[in-house]
């Protein structure tokens, strides 16, 4: 133990503590910015320096540790100089017209800009000009590099956590900016569109392309039949946007709120998770009988952020995923044929809007082979749930009071088993369950294969577990982050590791910790809690298994005759070869 | 008012002088990638700020062309913004009327011609096409990518065994280069921004003189895979002992009697005393290496025979042959080539110069080697011929100053023209014609040319040349394609078109520096190792001490001092002294661990495994 002084207050800590952490153990506040926790800690902004007794220069306190006797000053004059003059330098080289600004109310550097009372900046503003503010506007990921405060924690994100490298250090001198590396476009860049960069920025300078008045457009549209489905989730982190924490705020809630802007209908993307399982499960099989899995094993496909990866770092790879398509898209697909049919509407007048926790999935609904119902896009618009937030907040409709409506039907029913998917893990186990049903003809106990479920994002791990499938042991890996996505790939690759079957999730703790999820600047990392959630919810359904799902048994009855089926395979199945990701050309 | 009176500096112009060595010292110290039109804009403003005002295209022209340029940079220029920074600054060099317009415009005019492509990309893109993508200025310099903050920490913290320990993870000559190494790290070392570049290569040598010997660090376990190494020097031993911590048998031949190459045949003892380099040697072989010296590719063992022997084989050859100056005389008695010299002395085999007058040929640092050895063997005087002046030798200045303290003449502006032998065929002088130093070179050094003066006599018994070596590629000219006296690689060390073999060091690169030969072999191994089908990783255990959070202030660079001559005149015995543990301790101090402030924090300011 280390034991100094911060404040007049004595303080022991272990050895190797950053004088940031030891300050916070004695509940002393340092403002800072660019820290990021095991990610970021390079002391850029300069707004942590502390004062320390004998030291010559003021000391950053986010990666510099702790010695034994050191006498500290958080607050003291010439802290508080430079803190705020640090912070005014920021802010002359930053748009500060957070009036528009997504991040308004979530936005480190609003925060602590205020806080410190910051009313004037006695700096003229100094920001970028000319073709160095251009972006495009269709792609998913914007970036408005006027709001970038070179903070370095997107580049560090997609470094050590995604092993993508997308973002990088541009220029040098005073111009140096952060831009996407190799001085490559965004649209030919190899992002997966995971958006951890988005949620882990600390002010408006990264955002999902905002597609919400595209949204209120089709509600207000009498020629439009809006269908809305809501991802698993959704559920567990659309009311942190209004500091409801801990799943207050109900999927259900959510149902009240579209109907009021607007929506015909409202269904559950639980749903054609279910029928994912059904799909991908009955593929697995199919595939372990014929073989096909014992040098390689089946990837799961429902994350478009990994097969982006996958199709851009590993392209040989890529017959390796499952052709089931995503929920999303499986949803699109059955709205546009089957429930058309149903509720006895013409299919060219389905506006389809999916609300869901993902960036990536902006991008997959625009893909080549997504539109096999024959009327447009499958899936229309794809929404975040900040993006679903925004709206509800412009309705000024307010989540602590909102009553609860049920979901429509058919759509509307799915099972604990679909809810899970929004958690790392959450697929692997649903396809167990069906999986083992399948095989043995009965229902194992719900929570059989709950060993697969992820309990922390940790980096450089996997898990793995083995399961008896009537016979024959099937080997499984979870894998949840890109960065642990190429670790567990490359263990493949070289024979150091062998499974059947695979599920991997680009962003870490799997969809709950999702690039579109509600951001409140705290750097809390909540994947995992919100897991928790959809576990709860899990727990308490009525319905466990996919393939006991009433909806899915009906839509095979009536319309897709079985799982893999020819229909089936034409409407829910994709061919991944059909468009080109780009390649890492640096 | 006295009619005349003595300038004394005012104050302000005493601040001035010493912005101006500041500037110089920052310069010296600028990492890579910085964007070149924004390093020209910096310049063209120092420049504009000289100009005297008199004249327009000075006055105006220059600041005009850094509105220009800042548009470029800021991106709010047109692809026109070029072409009239390009004829403005034409016109200025053309009417310029002194040096400081017309040279600031040629300098820019270099720019907008030899880097358009960069001003293209912040026209037309708001990009740089360079990066600034330099960690730790140190790190990056030195070819082994030794991790030099690590160590010096490590040494201040009194830790010698661990310095020595992290240095071996890319080096495993650290005792010789802590004597002999021509320390690229030094030069553009952030401290030179404060005062001057930390002394890394002395504070290397402290660490080592100061280590125990320590255990080599495990093996990994045998992959039952051999490798042949030809040529035991620092690159063939680099090679051995990383691919021997691999696993793998590692096998090295020499020719010469023992191990080391150059280092002991070439390097004399007072610069680098054998038992020194015994240490290193000793250390890597305990790794279990497998050695043969004395025997001779081609002659005892043909390449075949290894090639068909071995699963990789690194030939490490070196560069050990002379080159011949080509006049007149030359093969008269009392001419050496420097190369053998040195050799036969590294054998035992030093000849007798006493009370000879000897001339050395060659401005490089074999050619200081040789002189100095030279007045070691006895001689009654050396002189060192030069075709170019004093400053344009290639010579480490340090070298060139001590061979002159230890009273050796240097006689720059002669080139030899002939070597005058007695009728016996024994040299009694060498004649040169005189130079006068002339235009600059496509390589930017001044060229010497005919000074159209009478030739030059200097009277003389022995004629040293050393003006460069090269490598005897015969035995192996069947594998590997030799291209201007060096054998072609790619930037793996492999050669291509054949099935297992590389090379590296001084027979790849020409004559060339001990770190770049332990950097080549370092390459080799891995690429050797990953060509066998493996991924061995070298790592090392060393925790770092946490950096020091107070700078030491400007303060002087610590110099090894040199022995008093009288105790080293005459003999092998090595020149300088190391550091005390005074002066190590404030030299370590002054190390600004850019591995941990500065960009080093954020990326590449340490690799601890490769």
């Amino acid at each position: 133990m280390v034991t100094l002084t911060i404040n007049d207050t004595q303080v022991s800590v272990p050895e190797g503590t950053t004088i940031l952490d030891a300050a916070a153990s004695a509940g002393i506040e340092i403002p800072n910015l660019c820290y990021l926790k095991g990610v970021n800690e390079i002391s850029a902004c300069r707004v942590c320096c502390v004062e320390i007794e004998g030291e010559g220069k003021l000391v950053p306190s986010c990666n510099n540790v702790v010695q034994e006797g050191m006498v500290i000053h958080t607050n003291s004059p010439r802290v508080r100089e430079a803190r705020r003059t640090n912070v005014e330098l920021i802010l002359s080289q930053h748009d500060n017209t957070c009036a528009t600004c997504v991040r308004s109310g979530t936005c480190r550097l609003q925060k602590v800009a205020t806080d410190l009372g910051v009313l004037t900046v006695p700096y003229p503003p100094d920001l970028a000009r000319g073709k160095k503010v251009s972006w495009t506007t269709t792609f998913p990921l914007y970036r408005d590099v006027n709001k970038c405060i070179k903070c370095m924690r997107c580049v560090q994100i997609c470094d050590k956590i995604q092993s993508l490298s997308v973002w990088d250090v541009s220029g040098s001198g005073a111009r140096t900016t952060i831009d996407v590396s190799g001085n490559r476009v965004i649209k030919e860049a190899d992002c997966s569109l995971c958006g951890q960069c988005i949620t882990h920025c600390p002010t408006g300078a990264l955002r999902e392309r905002d597609d919400t008045a595209k949204a209120f457009s089709a509600f207000a549209d009498p020629e439009k039949i809006t269908v809305v489905q809501i991802a698993p989730a959704v559920r567990a982190a659309w009311g942190e946007a209004f500091g409801l924490e801990g799943g207050q705020a109900t999927v259900r809630q959510i149902v009240t709120a579209l109907r009021k802007m607007g929506a015909e209908y409202v269904f559950d993307t639980t749903f054609s998770a279910d029928l994912t399982i059904m799909e991908e499960g009955t593929e697995l099989l199919h595939r372990l009988k014929a073989g096909g899995l014992a040098e390689q094993p089946m990837f799961t496909s429902c994350c478009p952020g990994w097969v982006r990866f996958l199709k851009s770092q590993y392209p040989d790879m890529a017959g390796r995923l499952s052709t089931a398509k995503s929920p999303q898209q499986m949803f699109g697909a059955a709205a546009k044929t089957w429930l058309a049919y149903r509720l006895g509407v013409d299919a060219r007048k389905i506006y389809s809007i999916s609300i869901m926790p993902c960036t990536a999935k902006k991008a997959e609904c625009e893909l080549p082979g997504m539109d096999s119902a024959g009327f447009g896009p499958d899936v229309d618009l794809v929404l975040t749930t900040r993006e679903l937030a925004r709206m509800v907040r412009a309705e000024r409709l307010d989540p602590s009071v909102l009553p609860e409506s049920p979901f429509d039907g058919p759509l509307g029913d799915g099972s604990g088993a679909g809810v899970i998917f929004g958690a790392a893990g959450g697929v692997m186990e649903a396809a167990l369950r069906s999986a083992y049903f399948l095989v043995n003809g009965e229902n194992p106990p719900a929570d059989a294969f709950r060993e697969v479920r992820a309990r922390s994002i940790g980096r450089g791990t996997w898990l793995e577990a083995s399961f008896d499938m009537g016979g024959t042991t099937l080997r499984c890996a979870v894998a949840s982050g890109l960065g642990n996505a190429r670790r567990l790939l490359k263990a493949l690759r070289r024979g150091e590791a062998h499974y059947e079957f695979v599920e991997i999730m680009a962003c870490p703790g799997g969809c709950a910790g999702g690039g579109g999820q509600p951001i409140d600047g705290t750097d809390r990392e909540k994947a995992i809690p919100r897991g928790r959630i959809l576990y709860d919810l899990d727990e308490h359904a009525s319905i466990r298994f996919s393939h006991e799902n009433p909806a899915v048994q009906a839509l095979y009855q009536e319309y897709m005759d079985a799982p893999c089926s020819e229909k089936a395979e034409r409407l829910l199945h994709c061919d991944h070869t059909a468009w080109e990701m780009p390649q890492d050309n640096r | 008012m006295s009619r005349l009176s003595i300038a004394a500096p005012n104050r302000a112009q005493t601040v001035v002088e010493g912005l101006y060595r500041d500037v110089e010292h920052r310069v010296s110290a600028s990492p890579p990638g910085i964007c070149p039109v924004d390093m020209a804009l910096a310049f063209l403003r120092l420049c504009h700020a000289q100009t005297c005002g008199k004249c327009v295209p000075c006055r105006i022209g220059l600041g005009q062309l850094t509105h220009l340029l800042e548009a470029v940079l800021d991106s709010t220029a047109t692809p026109d913004t070029i072409d009239l920074i390009e004829k403005s600054a034409r016109v200025i060099q053309d009417t310029a009327d002194c040096a400081i317009g017309y040279e600031a415009a040629r300098m820019v005019l270099q720019g907008v011609q030899g880097f358009r492509d960069d001003y293209e990309s912040h026209v037309r893109h708001g990009r740089c096409l360079f990066g600034l993508n330099q960690p730790v200025p140190c790190v990056a310099l030195c070819p082994a990518g030794v991790d030099i903050p690590g160590y010096i920490a490590l040494v201040r913290a009194g830790r010698c065994d661990d310095a020595v320990r992290l240095i071996r993870k890319d080096n495993p000559f650290p005792t010789v280069c802590g004597y002999v190494c021509e320390h690229p790290c030094e030069a553009r070392c952030r401290r030179r921004m404060v005062d001057d570049a930390v002394n890394i290569c002395g504070i290397k040598r402290y660490a080592c003189d100061h280590a125990e010997n320590a255990a080599p660090p495990p093996c990994a376990p045998p992959t039952g895979k051999r490798v042949a190494v030809i040529g035991g020097g620092p690159c063939g031993l680099s090679a051995a002992y990383f691919l021997s911590l691999m696993g793998h048998q590692a096998v090295v031949y020499d020719q010469r009697p023992q191990l080391g190459g150059m280092l002991r045949y070439g390097i004399p003892d007072y610069r680098l005393p054998p038992e020194k380099l015994d240490a290193d040697i000793d250390f890597i072989l305990s790794t279990g290496i497998e050695v043969h010296t004395g025997v001779a590719i081609g002659k005892d063992i043909s390449f075949s025979e290894i090639e068909q022997q071995f699963d990789a084989v690194y030939i490490a050859i070196g560069a050990h042959n002379d080159k011949k100056i080509g006049i007149e005389g030359e093969n008269s008695a009392g001419v050496y080539s420097a190369v053998h010299l040195l050799r036969d002395i590294g054998e035992g085999n030093a000849p007798d110069f006493k009370g000879k007058r000897v001339c050395v040929i060659g401005g490089g640092n074999v050619s200081m080697d040789a002189t100095r050895t030279a007045l070691r063997l006895g001689a009654e005087s050396v002189t060192c011929v030069y075709r170019r002046r004093v400053a344009d030798m290639t010579a480490l200045a340090e070298e060139i100053e001590e061979a002159q303290g230890e009273g050796c003449q240097i006689l720059p502006l002669q080139a030899p023209d002939y070597i005058e032998a007695d009728e016996n065929g024994q040299v009694i002088a060498l004649w040169t014609r005189p130079q006068i130093i002339g235009e600059h070179g496509s390589d930017g050094r001044p060229r010497p040319r005919d000074a159209k003066e009478p030739l030059f006599r200097t009277a003389c018994d022995v004629v040293i040349v050393a003006i460069g070596q090269a490598i005897d590629a015969q035995p192996f000219a069947q594998v590997a394609p030799v291209v201007r006296g060096k054998i072609k690689t790619d930037s793996g060390a492999f050669v291509a078109n054949t099935p297992n073999v590389f090379a590296g060091g001084d027979a790849v690169t020409g004559p060339a520096t001990v770190i770049r030969a332990v950097a080549a072999g370092k390459v080799a191994a891995a690429n050797i190792d990953a060509h066998l089908g493996f991924q061995h990783v070298i790592r090392s255990d060393v925790d770092i001490p946490p950096a020091h959070l107070t700078n030491t202030p400007a303060c002087g660079r610590v110099e090894l001092k040199n022995r008093p001559l009288a105790e080293y005149a005459g003999n092998f015995e090595p020149v300088k002294c190391g550091m005390s543990e005074e002066e190590v301790r404030q030299e370590t101090s002054r190390c600004l661990r850019c591995d941990h402030f500065g960009y080093g924090i954020f990326k590449g300011g340490r690799t601890s495994k490769w």
